[in-house]
């Protein structure tokens, strides 16, 4: 029988002395990721808070130690998180074209055992969640990957991986915003620009939102 | 807008940075900004500036600069030696520069980073609400990179009178940046370690590598081992000591990755974020575990000290 919500836990743990880490679970679990974010957004009207960050299952809270204190918030933190939830609208839906012939696609076909088609019809199945924002800007790690393309992160990473490649590693995927280094397997690449400086907002993807792919040719 | 000063060397790596961006972190852009806030901030002050005031942040060395019109100008952090016409010129004091006047640095003394205030406020690209530089998406400050010789640096307006000058931040209000015993509070993973590994965490000496910049440092010397199940990614902070798989901890600074899953055993107290600042590769450093309460106190303390040049 599921926990009713007066129960739902909540542990924080200082993060440093400006800051907190709220942790609602350790699950990878969109109910747990909306809460985060719900969390989030209650936090961030606060006075006495100057940014608050959900994570996959956790609150990053930054707050002005002059006026309050991590024990003072913790209390607030457990008041908010016992009210039930605003309904979660359905986050925006993006359809991503990928062309699938990414570089790791041969490596990951053979520790897979499965071939290229087949991973393109698994990448392509799911409505993805955008869990969160960030590591670098653009970047969404989206999930849940189907499990049949579970696969641990390169051993040696890529100092470079071009920016719009589409890449997998655990139960994740994601889209390298820009040149960056990167440790996941690349197995495509799309034209869709993830981070735009000069836009506003100059990132694609919201916290929440859906992602969905569909195999595009070259 | 004021032309001031002309770049006619530009130094190592000499950026345009203020107080930064806290609101683009859900874009994943780091809040950025000053890396020594404290520099920053006594800096801009002195300057007779608000303190979130853009400054130019110079590292390992800085610029070679000619005022092209008269201004008031102020030196905090590292001393790299600042002269004016080839004569000494003070740190942490408010200092008259005329039309023609040259601001250099014989060399590095002391310390990583030097700031420079220009009275009115260093202008600049503003970026997602800052003028920060944020070189990985070049852009805010100077066109969102470093200074070039050549470059003409302009003040936003305000007071370029010298009505301040001289004024001045005593000895005993600096941070002792000599001091690399750092006073960092325990983080939400450090259960990760055991006995031994959290002594070494807290007394062990560590040495900044080469891999150093406003990104993070990642630390040479005893390795952590943090085993545990892998994390799930979640909102980071500046002074977090990450421990990747590799047991080569990682100290986050300003530009650091907005999330991450590398479990955090400590966080470097915010007030002791300016001496981090001021570290170099090859430098040692030590984390002394202190507790939340304490590291308020410093702040506190901290927090005076540049109250003292709020007239």
């Amino acid at each position: 029988m599921p926990a009713p919500r007066s129960t739902t836990r909540v542990r924080t743990h200082p993060l440093g002395d400006a800051a907190l880490l709220a942790e609602l679970g350790t699950r990878l679990d969109t109910a747990l990721n909306t809460r985060a974010i719900a969390l989030a957004a209650a936090l961030k009207k606060r006075r006495d808070v100057r940014q608050a960050i959900a994570g996959y299952a956790s609150v990053t809270v930054h707050f002005d130690p002059d006026q309050t204190t991590h024990d003072a918030l913790t209390a607030a933190i457990k008041r908010l998180v016992t009210k039930r939830p605003p309904m979660a609208e359905p986050g925006r839906l993006h359809r991503i074209p990928v062309v699938y012939d990414g570089p790791d696609m041969d490596a990951v076909g053979a520790a897979l055992g499965l071939s290229a088609n087949e991973i393109v019809t698994l990448h392509t199945r799911p409505i993805y969640r955008v869990f969160l924002v960030g590591f670098v800007p653009g970047w969404g790690y989206l999930g849940p990957l189907p499990e049949e393309l579970e696969l641990p992160r390169r051993h040696v990473p890529r100092t470079r991986v071009p920016a719009g490649s589409v890449a997998i590693a655990g139960r994740q995927t994601g889209i390298y915003p820009l040149s960056t280094p990167g440790g996941w397997h690349l197995i495509g690449r799309t034209s869709v620009k993830l981070f735009l400086p000069d836009s506003d907002p100059p990132c694609l993807f919201r916290a929440g939102d859906r992602v969905k792919f569909f195999a595009a040719q070259s | 807008m004021t032309d001031v000063m002309r770049v006619l060397k530009p130094g190592v790596f000499t950026t345009v940075q203020d107080l930064g961006r806290p609101n683009a972190v859900s874009a994943g852009v780091p809040t950025g900004g000053a890396m020594d806030r404290f520099a920053h901030r006594a800096a801009n002050l002195l300057a007779g500036n608000e303190e979130g005031a853009a400054t130019l942040e110079c590292t390992l060395s800085a610029p070679h600069l000619q005022a092209v019109h008269s201004c008031l100008v102020a030196l905090a952090g590292a001393d790299f030696d600042p002269q004016v016409n080839g004569r000494p010129a003070p740190m942490w004091t408010g200092i008259f520069l005329s039309e023609g006047d040259e601001l250099a640095f014989a060399g590095r003394r002391s310390g990583g980073r030097a700031y420079i205030a220009i009275a009115g406020g260093i202008a600049g690209d503003r970026w997602l609400g800052s003028l920060s530089t944020y070189m990985l998406v070049a852009r805010g400050g100077m066109h969102g990179r470093q200074l070039l010789a050549g470059d003409v640096i302009a003040v936003a307006g305000g007071p370029l009178a010298p009505a301040i000058s001289g004024r001045h931040l005593a000895d005993r209000l600096r941070p002792d940046y000599h001091d690399h015993a750092l006073p960092s509070i325990a983080g939400p993973h450090v259960r990760r370690l055991d006995a031994g590994g959290r002594k070494v965490l807290f007394g062990s000496p560590f040495k900044i590598s080469r891999d150093a910049d406003r990104m993070g440092y990642r630390l040479e010397g005893p390795v952590l081992d943090a085993p545990g199940e892998e994390l799930l990614s979640f909102g980071l902070t500046a002074g977090a000591i990450q421990v990747p798989r590799s047991g080569q901890p990682i100290l986050l600074m300003a530009d650091h990755q907005t999330a991450g899953g590398y479990p955090v055993v400590a966080v470097v107290a915010g007030a002791a974020m300016p001496v981090a600042a001021q570290l170099l590769p090859g430098d040692e450093v030590s984390f002394t575990e202190v507790s939340v309460e304490a590291a308020l106190r410093i702040r506190a303390a901290q927090r005076a000290a540049l109250d003292s040049l709020i007239s």
